[in-house]
């Protein structure tokens, strides 16, 4: 792995954060905790894993990303736009009446959003249905999925997570989102999902475990997850909620509110 | 009279549209041999996926096949279709307008035996009122088969309505069927029975004999609910002056509502509900439970003498 790669994958992820930062002050409201957390995760997908044509969202031969903590929508708005899905500026119309950037994301109107979610716990489930399709029509394109921890308490994740291992699914990968908050507090004390790695273990997983922020790291998990055969992939992403934003990080209050504008300031220059 | 259940036919129209379109994949949830999914299954095992007893994982997987190009029909039953896996229907189907069929079997009280818990008595009103849904309740078996030949025709999601228990065929095989528009089952000038599903052939029969006292009934089918012909119900409240609706659900928020709604609003005339009042169903055979819930032709033909006597000048 080129040490250039690396580095252009973690600026990406800054001009990502940033990205996050100026959606949600600009919006006055959504969810900047989550979407930080996720922010390498995403940028490299966006930037070196996936098979994308912005030109081409359509391309039945792409690799598919599902959302399914719909509420990091500025994460996967800001990548989309950063790769060239729809224009940089729009980022800012964010929540805004008659955007294409709904609060969560809204398939039918934002190119490059392979699936509607919102509705926690849904979008497993629809990544193991666009993996079906493939296997069907004999394609190679994988799906990823991006859960979030607190999102895995809703009982349909593990009916999806059945499935996946029972259809032999080893087109599908997902990333568990650990940054171990959620609205009400730490996930430990509203209601554990420990030990969750083992919990996908023993639904039939392939399982690794990284941080969640170490680009080398996401990259090679996946290089070792395409290498499974007959089972699904969970990375578990050790994460900090609020990541690269010193006031942000692990305070569960940025779980959902957006920043002042004199505390986006404040970040966009620790963000740099 | 030829008596085929609607779920029979269903299995049969997947089978041949499975020939037809190799982008035909079914769901079930542990319930192929009741909704008869399990011909389909047999046919084309490879596009043929049983979800086990998960009705939420059943519609999103169903939205990502869709998503991904396919034109999936899940089947179970409608109390769990409509009930356990609603925001499922919403949010990863009606809202992304996937092209996704919900084929629900065994609906309303004449599942029979096994009593309240399986017997939807209110999936109408759920998806009648989700935004982007079409929403199809066949009468008889020719209905149901061409119900699901359009189904895969639209471009969207769609709610199929089915029952468990064998009802009278009322088409012919050359039946057209077209969606969204009301048919006209018996011209009547006196009052209309607007019915739906196996209400249908009850219509008929209470329009027979209230023949033969002298009132002459229209019956019209609402094979569609959803988008409701609301033309053909205004012209039968225009025409006749007086409506009874027939359906096997509750009074609440199914066909009688949709009707009276638009009745309401565009040319008030007395409206009387024929469904299952306020409450759910029991145990007990079919015939037992559409004569204890009041869903009978000669509860429609006491329900068309009390309308038409009411005087709203």
């Amino acid at each position: 792995m080129k040490q250039e790669t690396i580095a252009w994958l973690e600026g990406k992820a800054r001009e990502i954060r940033r990205h996050i930062i100026r959606m949600t002050a600009a919006a006055g409201s959504g969810h900047p905790g989550g979407s930080l957390s996720a922010a390498d995760i995403v940028a490299a997908l966006y930037f070196h894993i996936l098979r994308l044509n912005p030109n081409w969202p359509a391309w039945p031969g792409r690799d598919r990303f599902v959302l399914s903590k719909g509420h990091a929508a500025p994460v996967l708005y800001a990548a989309l736009a950063e790769r060239g899905f729809f224009p940089v500026e729009e980022l800012l119309t964010l929540r805004k009446l008659g955007s294409r950037l709904q609060g969560h994301p809204d398939m039918k109107v934002l190119p490059g959003v392979e699936m509607s979610t919102g509705s926690l716990g849904q979008g497993l489930s629809a990544a193991n249905g666009m993996a079906l399709a493939a296997r069907l029509d004999g394609r190679d394109y994988r799906v990823f999925v991006l859960l979030g921890d607190g999102e895995t308490q809703e009982g349909m994740v593990w009916e999806a997570a059945m499935a996946a291992a029972h259809y032999k699914l080893d087109n599908v990968t997902a990333f568990l989102d650990h940054n171990g908050l959620q609205i009400d507090g730490p996930v430990r004390e509203v209601m554990s999902v420990e030990p969750a790695a083992d919990k996908w273990k023993a639904f039939g997983w392939d399982v690794q475990v990284i941080d969640g922020h170490d680009a080398a790291q996401i990259l090679r998990a996946v290089e070792t997850a395409r290498q499974v055969e007959g089972r699904p992939q969970m990375i578990v992403a050790e994460t900090v909620k609020g990541k690269g934003v010193s006031f942000m990080e692990n305070q569960v209050d940025w779980h959902g509110k957006a920043p002042k504008p004199e505390e986006a300031e404040k970040a966009l220059a620790e963000l740099g | 009279m030829k008596k085929i259940a609607t779920r029979e036919a269903y299995g049969e129209a997947l089978v041949e549209l499975g020939k037809e379109n190799p982008d035909v994949v079914v769901l079930d949830a542990d319930l192929a041999k009741s909704t008869k999914t399990i011909d389909f299954g047999k046919q084309y095992p490879h596009r043929f996926f049983d979800m086990g007893v998960a009705e939420q994982n059943m519609l999103g997987t169903a939205a990502g096949l869709a998503a991904a190009g396919k034109i999936p029909f899940c089947s179970t039953f409608a109390v769990f279709a409509t009930g356990r896996a609603f925001d499922q229907l919403r949010n990863s189907i009606a809202y992304p307008r996937l092209n996704v069929k919900i084929c629900a079997s065994h609906a309303g009280i004449t599942v029979g035996e096994d009593g309240a818990s399986h017997q939807s008595v209110e999936d109408i009103a759920l998806v009648r009122s989700v935004p982007n849904l079409t929403v199809f309740i066949p009468a008889d078996a020719v209905e149901t088969k061409k119900a699901v030949m359009a189904a895969a025709e639209i471009k969207g999601p769609v709610y199929i309505r089915l029952g468990r228990m064998a009802v009278p065929v009322l088409h012919e095989d050359d039946f057209v069927f077209e969606p969204g528009k009301a048919l006209l089952m018996r011209e009547g000038a006196d009052a209309t029975i607007i019915a739906t599903g196996i209400m249908v052939a009850e219509a008929l029969s209470a329009a027979r004999q209230l023949a033969e006292e002298g009132l002459d009934v229209r019956v019209l089918n609402i094979h569609t609910i959803k988008p409701l012909d609301v033309g053909a119900v205004i012209s039968a409240a225009k025409d006749t002056k007086a409506i009874v609706t027939a359906e096997e659900h509750s009074i609440i928020g199914g066909l009688g509502s949709a009707v009276a709604e638009t009745v309401c609003e565009h040319y008030p005339v007395p409206v009387y509900r024929v469904g299952i009042p306020d409450t759910f169903g029991e145990s007990g055979t079919p015939a037992e439970l559409i004569e204890r819930y009041g869903l009978t032709a000669r509860h429609l033909v006491e329900a068309v003498r009390v309308t038409v006597r009411l005087d709203w000048k």
